[in-house]
């Protein structure tokens, strides 16, 4: 790499960045929330049943002449003739009358749909994301050092929450397969930041380091060597998710948004925020086991 | 140095090999790998299970044979590998793909189909156990209304119970039969209404002494072979209420599948190129390897019978980006080791040896993260995590090893000696030793 500059040295400006973006999505979880889709919201589902064949944009716009928002329409059926209506939300007695009016009380049939199970599973793999961290920490303590490990950990959750702030942000849909996109940031999260520690791992080897200036310099070392190969990384899975945001279908649009967002985040924070906090605990470690050169010896 | 022409006689024989196994294994693979419901279209339940009698325990033994008898109804709807799972300790989730009609099989699946003959204060006279297995069959009355038969066990039996009604007197002598009788239900609250929950109440008029009995419902061709078939397929031994259920239509289906295929394509063909134009030659062998690697995840989703969803693929295009990373990290140390100065041979086996420890710990952690999320996580997690240690196991084992073996073979052919141009390195940028 021909070119030179002082990532350890620009810490606060990435600390103040991501602050900034994870204080933002704090604030708007907890006035907007996110925009939960009807995996995990409650909401009604409208089956409606016809001798004839019917057509889902014919039914949509007969729904929003009525003032009703549906967010899918789904026909099944031999002939096409049943079409599953599902709504956000609980509808009220009068707006299910006004549907049984237009299609006939025999013909429609309104059922709340629990949400539970969304729930559940959001609940289930947040939980497993933890034991997941804790499972990290002890691999990454035995072939690195603890503080490395809780610094994957930091960038890891990091990433994640950048995912969930941004989607906060934007109002994006949050739908099972949101947590899917998050569950694979995790995991590429952890691998890129792995590399990065890597080569700082194996520098610290070679040189002997006793001040923070020493520290700082092997890190801005480490990041520089392994820095083609972070954005050579990056750009070829952004390029994957690119193209499912471009050409792929409509149902993975958020899916494919939310893995854009945690990719650019996780190649970020391991460049910018892991090695940085690592940086910050070590030099503090290393200016301990100074004062204390007795324990450092033993 | 003496060039070894043999090594690439050796690299395009092997080439031809996986070219060969890859052209022709691929159709029929891909068409064997089970599409999720997402892809194909079709109808999924939920269902808690919850015990059918007082005091009956849901145990394993119990969900096994709920899963069972689910399995031969679905074959009354005439569902090809449908797919069902036991969750948790009392949940059990229904996939099944191309279904038409969703309430039908909705019936189908959730009666309990426990029959039940009774008297009109609703007293159980005949029950389930006293039918004969597989004895239950459609036929037509003399008014050619379709009706469905049964066979008893024992004809004795039946000569008591018919007496037993009989001798209730007019009016009262009526065999009602239910099916699926709940607590609540009665002969009297029923039999007032336009469309009464029972099936029917014929009246006994003479003690029968036969094992054979006729059904006549209101029924329609179509009700009457559906209830042989269930009595057929026999009772649920618990209730099943529904928890969740989704469906996805087929045209929908298709066209998600085409899309995101077609999105997949363009994406790995943007990373071909990417990989061609900045690692030169090495960037060939890793389209090589990506090949291979990608054939061997759907060899591998085959022989599982793992069901491959749209989030499945979206993660397999994923996973192809992860492994270029592996190929990546070895081409830039090998790419490292030629600009410190060494020869072309050195620089290969220093760039393997250094990016190995590197590839080996990133990719353990991965894997590790999604052991955990597979031993923790329930359905579309545990799903994720199975797709993520398949490709990052196979990314490993051909970035890994297939660069070893297929780039190996040029550099140990020295035909690649002092051309630092085709790894992407520049001559000027290599310092003396």
């Amino acid at each position: 790499m021909n070119f030179k500059y002082d990532f350890v040295h620009h810490r606060k400006i990435f600390f103040m960045f991501s602050a900034i973006i994870t204080i933002a999505g704090i604030l708007c979880l907890f006035i907007f929330k996110l925009n939960l889709g009807l995996d995990f919201s409650s909401g009604t589902r409208v089956q409606i049943t016809s001798d004839h064949r019917l057509n889902d944009i014919d039914i949509k716009n007969d729904f929003e002449k009525m003032g009703l928002k549906p967010e899918s329409v789904v026909l099944s059926g031999a002939k096409d003739n049943i079409a599953s209506v599902s709504f956000k939300g609980v509808l009220s007695k009068e707006e299910i009358a006004k549907v049984k009016e237009q299609y006939g009380d025999k013909n429609t049939n309104a059922n709340t749909v629990d949400p539970m199970i969304g729930r559940e599973l959001a609940r289930n793999a947040l939980f497993a994301v933890l034991i997941a961290s804790i499972g990290i920490i002890i691999y990454v303590s035995i072939r690195f050092e603890w503080l490395m490990a809780l610094a994957s950990i930091i960038a890891l959750l990091h990433d994640a929450f950048m995912i969930i702030a941004i989607f906060s942000i934007l109002r994006l849909e949050v739908d099972l397969t949101f947590v899917a996109a998050v569950l694979t940031i995790v995991g590429y999260s952890i691998n890129d930041t792995i590399v990065v520690f890597d080569r700082i791992r194996e520098n610290m080897k070679l040189s002997k380091v006793k001040t923070s200036e020493q520290l700082a310099k092997v890190i801005n070392d480490s990041i520089l060597q392994t820095f083609t190969r972070s954005i050579n990384t990056v750009l070829t899975v952004v390029i994957a998710a690119l193209a499912l945001l471009i050409f792929g279908s409509e149902s993975i649009r958020n899916f494919s948004i939310a893995l854009l967002i945690g990719l650019v985040f996780g190649a970020y924070s391991s460049i910018c925020i892991a090695s940085q906090v690592w940086f910050v605990w070590k030099s503090k470690q290393m200016k301990k086991q100074k004062l204390k050169p007795a324990t450092n010896k033993a | 140095m003496k060039k070894k022409k043999g090594n690439i006689v050796t690299f395009f024989i092997l080439l031809a090999a996986f070219a060969i196994l890859i052209a022709f294994t691929t159709g029929p693979i891909v068409k064997g790998i089970k599409l999720g419901l997402d892809l194909q279209g079709g109808f999924e339940v939920l269902y808690q299970v919850k015990p059918a009698k007082e005091g009956q325990k849901i145990d394993k033994e119990t969900l096994n044979s709920t899963v069972q008898a689910l399995n031969n109804r679905i074959n009354v709807l005439g569902v090809s590998e449908p797919n069902i799972q036991i969750e948790g300790k009392d949940r059990i989730r229904v996939q099944l793909a191309g279904v038409k009609d969703q309430n039908e099989a909705r019936k189908i699946l959730s009666t309990q189909a426990n029959l039940t003959f009774r008297d009109v204060n609703d007293n159980v006279l005949l029950d389930g156990s006293d039918l004969k297995g597989g004895g239950a069959k459609v036929g037509y009355d003399q008014a050619n209304r379709p009706i469905v038969t049964l066979k008893l066990k024992d004809a004795n039996k039946f000569a008591q119970v018919t007496k037993k009604v009989k001798d209730m007197g007019p009016g009262k002598n009526l065999l009602v039969i239910w099916l699926d009788f709940e607590k609540g239900d009665s002969y009297k609250k029923e039999a007032a209404k336009k469309k009464p929950k029972f099936i029917s109440a014929p009246r006994v008029d003479e003690v029968l002494n036969t094992k054979d009995v006729q059904i006549t419902g209101d029924f329609t061709l179509k009700e009457a072979q559906n209830l042989a078939d269930i009595l057929n397929a026999g009772s649920l031994p618990v209730k099943l209420s529904e928890k969740y259920s989704t469906s996805v239509g087929a045209k929908f289906g298709q066209e998600a599948l085409h899309d995101t295929l077609f999105a997949s394509f363009i994406g790995v063909a943007v990373i071909y190129l990417f990989m061609l134009f900045y690692y030169r030659f090495p960037g060939f062998i890793a389209i090589i390897t990506l090949t291979i690697y990608t054939w061997l995840i759907l060899v591998l989703f085959y022989a599982m019978g793992a069901v491959l969803t749209l989030p499945g693929i979206a993660a397999l295009v994923l996973g192809i980006g992860m492994a270029v990373d592996a190929n990546i990290i070895t081409y830039e140390r090998i790419k490292d080791e030629m600009r410190s100065g060494k020869s072309v041979m050195s620089a290969f086996k220093a760039g393997n040896r250094r990016s190995f420890t590197t590839i080996f710990d990133a990719n353990i952690t991965t894997i590790l993260a999604a052991a955990v999320l597979f031993a923790f996580g329930t359905s579309s997690v545990k799903g994720f995590a199975l797709v993520l240690i398949i490709s990052v196991l196979a990314s490993f084992l051909t970035a890994v090893y297939g660069t070893r073996i297929f780039l190996g073979l040029w550099v140990k052919s020295r035909v690649l000696d002092k051309k630092p141009g085709y790894f992407g390195v520049k001559e000027r940028d290599i310092r003396e030793l």
